[in-house]
Formats: C-alpha cells, structure tokens, sequence
C-alpha cells in the first residue's frame, strides 16, 4: 500500500511496472485494475492552457493512507499504489495513477472504483485552470 | 509561549477570498473553529460550502480547539 505525491511530471506506466516488479505479492495476483486520470484541454466549453493543482501537505497525504486502508479493509485486495500530481501541469499530463491488485477481478475492479471515488470527495486537492485571458478555480468535481 | 498558540491555514480559493494563507490565534479567546474563523478574518461571512479540519481530520464548525492545534478552512476538494 502506496501513496505519492508528485511535483514534476511522471509516467503512470512505468511507475506501475516499477512498483509491480519491486512488489511481495508476486505470483498470487490474477488481477490489476488501473485507473489514470489525465488533463483535459478543455472544461466547462472553454479552452484550458495550463492546470495548477494545490493540495494541504500533510493532510491529503493522511486522507490517501485513511481511503486506502479502507478499501484493504473492505476488499480482500493485495495490494494498492495511488500516484497524484501537484503543480502546473499540461494538456494530456497524468493527474492520478490508482491500481489495485487482487487474485480475482471483482475485488480488484470495486477497490479501484472507491478508491477513486474516495479521492475525489474527500482528498484536499484543489485544481486552478488558465483560460486564454483568465484564470479560475476548479469548483466542483465531475 | 509558542504551544499556547492556534494556528490557522487557509487553501486555494478561500485563501484569495480572506486574502492571507496563514494565521495565529491564541487559545484563550478562541475555544471552537468557527471562532478562530471570526478571529483570523476578522468576521468575514463564511462561505456556504466551506470545510474544516482540525490537526487535518475533518470536523464541524462548533468543534472545540486547544492550544497547539492547527485548524485549517477550504473550499469543496476538486482532485483526481
């Protein structure tokens, strides 16, 4: 079980290879559910140029550790690996990385989605979008 | 004394709106979150949806606070 916060861009694909390959439960998943959440270039029916995403250090990491001992709880899932940027990011940049691991597809599928679902209700993240001549803030989430 | 003191963390568009990020507040005249919200904003009006954590658990505005607590205010979470 797994949290990270990054400021710099990454790759969720070869973050989850790494994690994978450097994991204990080796041989006993048969499941991996990933999600990846990327920026899109528009919201709203406006352009958006640049995604500046703040988060409460700290916090947010405590709430990833809380939804993720929740769905161990829950689920009998192997493992999980949450990802999620802060910063300036770009059009097609990842946001958030979440896999989870099982022996069979359901747990795997049903922790992935709480998971997901977790973060984005009650994570502190907050995202600022740059429009062409304005910038503002991220209000609810889709 | 440095343990006496409360402090206060505003986030995102609600530190634009009270216009400051950070503040202090001491416990004898602060005894839940919504008076250190008056206290450090001076009573500016509460924005409807706002939360709140203390010692960053979520909590309700009558929770009580102590000295050496961090209390902090944000607007609706918007990650993933």
């Amino acid at each position: 079980m797994l949290i990270e916060i990054k400021d710099a861009p990454f790759e969720p694909y070869q973050r989850l290879l790494e994690y994978q390959a450097a994991a204990d439960f080796s041989g006993k998943y048969g499941a991996t559910a990933v999600f990846v959440g990327s920026m899109r270039e528009f919201n709203q029916g406006d352009d958006v140029t640049v995604m500046t995403l703040e988060h409460y250090p700290g916090m947010t990491e405590k709430y990833l550790q809380k939804i993720s001992q929740e769905a161990a709880d829950k689920w009998d899932i192997l493992d999980s690996l949450i990802v999620h940027r802060v910063g300036e990011m770009l059009p097609n940049d990842p946001i958030v990385l979440v896999a989870v691991w099982s022996a069979h597809r359901a747990e795997a599928f049903d922790a992935s989605r709480y998971l997901m679902e977790e973060l984005k209700s009650r994570a502190p993240f907050w995202k600022k979008e740059s429009l062409k001549e304005d910038t503002r803030w991220v209000e609810k989430n889709t | 004394m440095s343990n006496a003191v409360i402090t206060i963390k505003f986030f995102a568009s609600l530190r634009e709106h009270v216009g400051q990020g950070d503040a202090e507040t001491s416990e004898s005249d602060t005894k839940t979150v919504i008076e250190a919200w008056n206290k450090a904003t001076n009573n500016m009006a509460m924005p409807e949806n706002t939360l709140m954590a203390v010692n960053m658990d979520y909590v309700e505005a009558t929770h009580p606070i102590k000295a050496g607590d961090e209390v902090a205010f944000f607007p609706p979470v918007t990650g993933g």
